[in-house]
């Protein structure tokens, strides 16, 4: 399937992708605009694709006051968050797989995410007593901002420990991600032997990710994170490519090396800090969605970073409609789903030819 | 004219520069020899701007390469690395494509394409570069080298290639065409500054050889005078190598006598 998907976008015999990229950009934009509608005309409670149409063209009249309020307050904010998390998750994925010039350096594997968790579960528990000034001084931006500088902490900390000389080994970043996610774990679970109920659900929560919180604050709270990465999108690219020749080739050819690193870490922790804040932690979306794209558009970051950031979107959103209906009334956490998809089509890579080849591997 | 003055490297306790100066010149060939661990590749990032010299200075047309910014430097040399691997599959003409934007080509994707034919390797320009060998590897570097300084004299200052090792997994006929290429960026009033390790090629190619030990410039100058008996002997412990035949039933090759 893998090999058909790619078939088309098979290098141009001149070698240039960049009609490819182009047209795989706007092929991406449609299916996110697909997603968004079928995010918000599908659901448990009858609100159709109908009703949506007739409340878009200005024909709200039709609709009661309850079709409305699930429209406008349930799943509305619902997509917006949808949207946002997978484009974070999706670009801090590809950026950090650039930065670390490694193909497996995915937020949610390197023990990224469990770092931004930490910090959540920290804000959650330990809010109103040893961490209550702290939360007077945010206010409404604690958690993200708290998850923010988890995941801050243990991208820097990653660097340090697994990269020599300007390259980074996939064993250490691996092995470095699986100590830092016992270590996390461990943690959260002191946290959640201090927890009370109420904690404890929002706990749950976050270990497993959902789209169900979704309000207007929310969005709000992780939109300037996600704006901000999405605009450094064309200041970064250039220099990302360069990066993977390595650090030495890369100043040769006129990139500020430190300053971009810098500015790609702090990135990668603000798009998987606020993402993990608002949705909790949900894996592979950030490995499975950029892999899947330079297998049809090649590694060029000026397509593989939009590209994540339309596909993302749109992959999540398709995840939280199937979270939402396949056991309705029910809901499955969208973590679980993501994980469903991606796991497999993870080791599918590992597997397959076009895939990741671990021989590469520095 | 790009030149380093004084220059001393310490690493470990260890000097791997020490008090080295050399100018390089628009117009001139500059090879350096010497054996292993004798700093070449030390020098040649020093002067590149890429790593800090313990004591001494660079200078780019008098001014410190300190005080450059790298997107300035870009586009006053480029520098062609020992072997790179990469773990992700981006085309020859990609590559090739990063040199031309570094130096800002309005058309960098032709800019690429010309280089590519210009290293020989028309046709290639869709092959992801994991899949290339060794050789064809280093030539698209080559290629990404070229379109980074496309030509040797722009708004009439001369641009220079920093070349280390470029011979290194290329058979003869391309490291000949490799080292061409590079005479003629230089004849046309650029400035080439290669580390070699066959000094067959050294000697045909520069037109200033300075030959480095322990850190050290131990000779420089014209290949005449360079490349003699005491020299490689006291460097390299080979005697009586310079200029004779060998034994009789060993058959040899010298590239150099196709221009007799």
């Amino acid at each position: 399937m893998m090999k058909a998907l790619a078939m088309p976008f098979r290098p141009a015999a001149d070698g240039d992708r960049t009609r490819q990229g182009a047209v795989m950009l706007g092929l991406l934009a449609v299916l996110l605009l697909a997603a968004c509608l079928l995010s918000l005309g599908i659901g448990p409670t009858g609100v159709g694709l109908r009703d949506l149409w007739a409340y878009a063209t200005g024909h709200g009249d039709s609709l009661t006051t309850r079709e409305r309020v699930i429209l406008e307050a349930v799943r509305l904010p619902r997509t917006a968050l949808g949207l946002l998390v997978g484009a974070g998750l999706a670009v801090s994925g590809a950026m950090m797989q650039g930065l670390f010039r490694n193909p497996l350096a995915d937020p949610g594997i390197v023990g990224v995410t469990s770092g931004a968790g930490l910090a959540a579960v920290a804000a959650i528990v330990l809010g109103n007593s040893i961490l209550a000034p702290v939360a007077m001084l945010l206010g409404n931006q604690f958690l993200p901002l708290m998850a923010f500088f988890g995941g801050l902490f243990n991208t820097c900390m990653l660097y340090v420990i697994a990269t020599r000389d300007g390259r980074t080994s996939t064993t250490a970043l691996i092995l470095c991600g699986i100590a830092i996610g016992a270590l996390a774990a461990a943690l959260m679970g002191l946290l959640i032997v201090m927890a009370d109920d109420r904690q404890l659900r929002d706990i749950t929560f976050w270990s497993l990710g959902s789209l169900g919180g979704a309000t207007f604050g929310r969005v709000m709270s992780i939109l300037p994170f996600i704006a901000i990465v999405l605009a450094i999108i064309p200041f970064v690219a250039r220099g990302l490519d360069a990066l993977i020749l390595g650090d030495a080739a890369a100043f040769h050819m006129g990139i500020p090396v430190q300053r971009l690193k810098k500015v790609v870490i702090v990135a990668v922790a603000a798009a998987c800090g606020s993402t993990v804040a608002v949705a909790g932690s949900i894996g592979f979306v950030g490995i499975v969605v950029p892999h899947l794209l330079r297998l049809t558009i090649g590694p060029s970051h000026r397509f593989l970073l939009p590209g994540s950031a339309l596909g993302g979107g749109a992959l999540l959103l398709i995840a939280d409609c199937v979270a939402r209906t396949v056991a309705a009334p029910a809901e499955l956490p969208i973590g679980v789903v993501t994980a469903l998809f991606g796991a497999p089509v993870f080791l599918f890579l590992l597997l397959g030819k076009n895939g990741i080849s671990l021989r590469d591997m520095p | 004219m790009i030149s380093a003055e004084h220059i001393t490297v310490t690493r470990s306790g260890r000097k791997l520069l020490d008090n080295v100066g050399i100018d390089l010149e628009a117009g001139k060939f500059t090879v350096v020899i010497g054996p292993n661990g004798a700093g070449k590749s030390t020098l040649m990032k020093v002067l590149s701007g890429e790593m800090k010299p313990d004591s001494g200075l660079v200078t780019y047309y008098g001014t410190d390469v300190e005080l450059c910014q790298p997107v300035d430097l870009a586009k006053r040399r480029a520098v062609l690395p020992q072997a790179t691997q990469l773990a992700f599959p981006f085309t020859a003409l990609e590559i090739a494509r990063m040199g031309a934007v570094a130096q800002g080509a309005l058309n960098p994707t032709e800019q690429a394409r010309q280089a590519l034919s210009r290293v020989g390797l028309r046709g290639f320009e869709s092959r992801p570069y994991p899949s290339l060998s060794g050789g064809e590897q280093q030539r698209v570097q080559f290629a990404r080298v070229l379109a980074q300084v496309p030509q040797p004299v722009a708004d009439g200052v001369p641009r220079a290639l920093f070349l280390d090792e470029p011979t290194a997994s290329l058979d003869l006929g391309h490291q000949i065409s490799v080292l061409e290429i590079a005479r003629d960026f230089a004849s046309a009033g650029g400035m080439v500054l290669a580390i070699l390790h066959d000094l067959n090629l050294a000697a045909e190619f520069a037109d200033h050889l300075v030959v480095l030990n322990h850190g050290r410039v131990v000779a420089e100058g014209a290949c005449a005078e360079t490349v003699n008996d005491e020299i490689i002997s006291s460097v390299y412990g080979i005697a009586g190598a310079v200029g004779r035949l060998p034994a009789a039933h060993i058959p040899y090759v010298l590239p150099q006598s196709r221009h007799r």
